[in-house]
């Protein structure tokens, strides 16, 4: 019987499979090649790398896993942002819904929130491996500077998020949080020298990011909106700029 | 293959490149996959945190931060919030963007050795680790109105009252602060000669300024913890 394997030559011969796949899957460099380059996604890769960068024990994975549980936050995301409204007499509700009510809502919301933890944790991993193996020595020290903006926009994220089920835990964090900004130094209405530029508790830089004197329902928009929109897309935009500069300041780091 | 560096003319540059695929997308591949798995487990049997509706009139207490923010919630503890809330992180960030101009130590790119950077990698592990202890003290050892309990005691409002806290008077401070910086910065430059010629003077002050300041907050919690010392320098405008 030799029809699978005629049927399979056909279907891998014909026009439509051949306008999807350039080329075959038969091991040979130049297809092992091709799979990269001719992939959009896996394309951030080179074709070939260094050897030693690819084992685990010298990146400890932690950069490429900081990624992807970006993306695993981002679908997590999207999902619930299906079920939850960030209006203060909503967004509880909603996420006790999520909670009791919605099919898988609750494995939902857990995994978006440990996913958050976990990104934080992989970060600062990733960030402390970058330093023990000197890899933002030249020519690399911009790319360590992106790297820490990204991991103050990974603070921020997880930050924003805190307040959204609008509970105890959330406000209170915030509140913290948020209070220390009452505090900066000129632009803070109880910092030293806030006098000189005349700030009160309604014009300070905590106004400016609580929308208001205290954590009402402007609050809880503004950390929405950048929570799901700004600080990804500052973000995303950032690490565009972290990968392409991997590779461009000569791949991964290693001995010279 | 031969890659020509100057000074040091020509010398072997071993090629040790692999395919990508499947080498390194295969473990991406896994690594992907366990995180999935890893994540979707915990989250299958642990449950999110979710406390009561939010109320502006019940206060939590303790009320914390969430735990990446505890360090500069416990520095609180020492310092006033301008510097703990927002100078102090401001000097960090900063620091870490300034790290890979202020190290020309070029050995070490690319690989891990602490005999080669021996003051690069102890400071900025001290840092790290520093950090991660006060998270675990704001995480663990701070029950109501912030007081310390070990980890075997159990969390009561019925703690003894702080012992009363003491400014140093202005110009012992401004000495203690002065004498500090500037033996911090004068003394290494000439013990350690060769370390100060070969940062040059503006890399050296930044390193050493930032590396003062990273020991000076240790020192002002050990005033705080063994003598009760509230403020080294206090004024009317700012209080350190």
């Amino acid at each position: 019987m030799k029809v699978i394997p005629d049927l399979f030559k056909k279907i891998t011969d014909s026009e439509i499979w051949k306008s999807v796949f350039r080329h075959g899957y038969t091991d040979t460099p130049r297809n092992r090649a091709l799979q990269i380059i001719s992939n959009v996604w896996l394309h951030l890769h080179p074709a070939k790398v260094r050897e030693h960068g690819t084992k685990i024990r010298f990146t400890w994975c932690m950069g490429g896993i900081t990624f992807f549980v970006f993306l695993f936050e981002t679908i997590t995301g999207i999902l619930l942002m299906f079920y939850y409204v960030p209006d203060v007499n909503r967004a509880y509700a909603d996420i006790v819904d999520l909670m009791y009510v919605v099919p898988f809502g609750r494995f939902l919301r857990n995994s978006h929130r440990w996913g958050a933890h976990a990104m934080v944790i992989t970060v600062s991993i990733h960030m402390f491996r970058v330093f023990l193996t000197g890899s933002y020595k030249p020519p690399r020290q911009f790319n360590w500077v992106v790297g820490v903006i990204l991991l103050v926009l990974t603070f921020l994220l997880s930050f924003t998020g805190y307040l959204l089920p609008w509970d105890q835990l959330g406000y209170w964090a915030i509140t913290v949080g948020t209070n220390m900004a009452r505090a900066t130094p000129f632009l803070g209405h109880e910092g030293p020298f806030s006098y000189i530029l005349g700030m009160r508790p309604d014009n300070d830089i905590r106004f400016a990011l609580l929308g208001g004197t205290a954590i009402e329902a402007p609050a809880l928009l503004r950390a929405y909106v950048w929570h799901c929109i700004g600080i990804p897309m500052v973000a995303a935009a950032l690490m565009m700029v972290h990968f392409w500069r991997v590779r461009k300041d000569g791949g991964i780091s290693g001995p010279l | 293959m031969e890659v020509r560096q100057e000074k040091r003319g020509l010398v072997e540059f071993k090629d040790d490149k692999v395919f990508t695929w499947p080498t390194l997308v295969a473990k991406e591949f896994l690594a992907a996959i366990f995180v999935t798995v890893g994540l979707l487990f915990y989250s299958y049997y642990v449950d999110a945190p979710l406390r009561e509706l939010s109320d502006p009139g019940q206060a939590e207490n303790p009320a914390k931060a969430p735990w990446y923010f505890l360090g500069l919630q416990e520095a609180l503890v020492y310092f006033d919030p301008w510097f703990a809330g927002v100078v102090l992180p401001g000097i960090i960030i900063l620091g870490l963007i300034l790290i890979p101009y202020l190290d020309n130590n070029p050995k070490g790119n690319g690989y891990y050795t602490f005999k080669e950077r021996k003051f690069a990698v102890t400071t900025f592990v001290f840092g790290y680790v520093f950090w991660y202890v006060l998270i675990y003290i704001g995480t663990a050892l701070r029950g109501p109105f912030w007081a310390f309990f070990w980890p075997w005691e159990k969390w009561t409002h019925d703690f003894p009252t702080p012992l009363p806290m003491h400014d140093l008077p202005l110009s012992l401070g401004i000495i203690l602060m002065g004498v500090f910086y500037f033996a911090g910065l004068t003394l290494p430059a000439l013990v350690k000669r060769d370390f100060f010629m070969k940062l040059g003077v503006i890399r050296y002050s930044l390193t050493m300024g930032l590396l003062l300041t990273m020991i000076g907050t240790v020192i002002k919690m050990v005033f705080r913890l063994a003598f009760n010392v509230k403020y080294i320098i206090a004024t009317p405008w700012i209080n350190i």
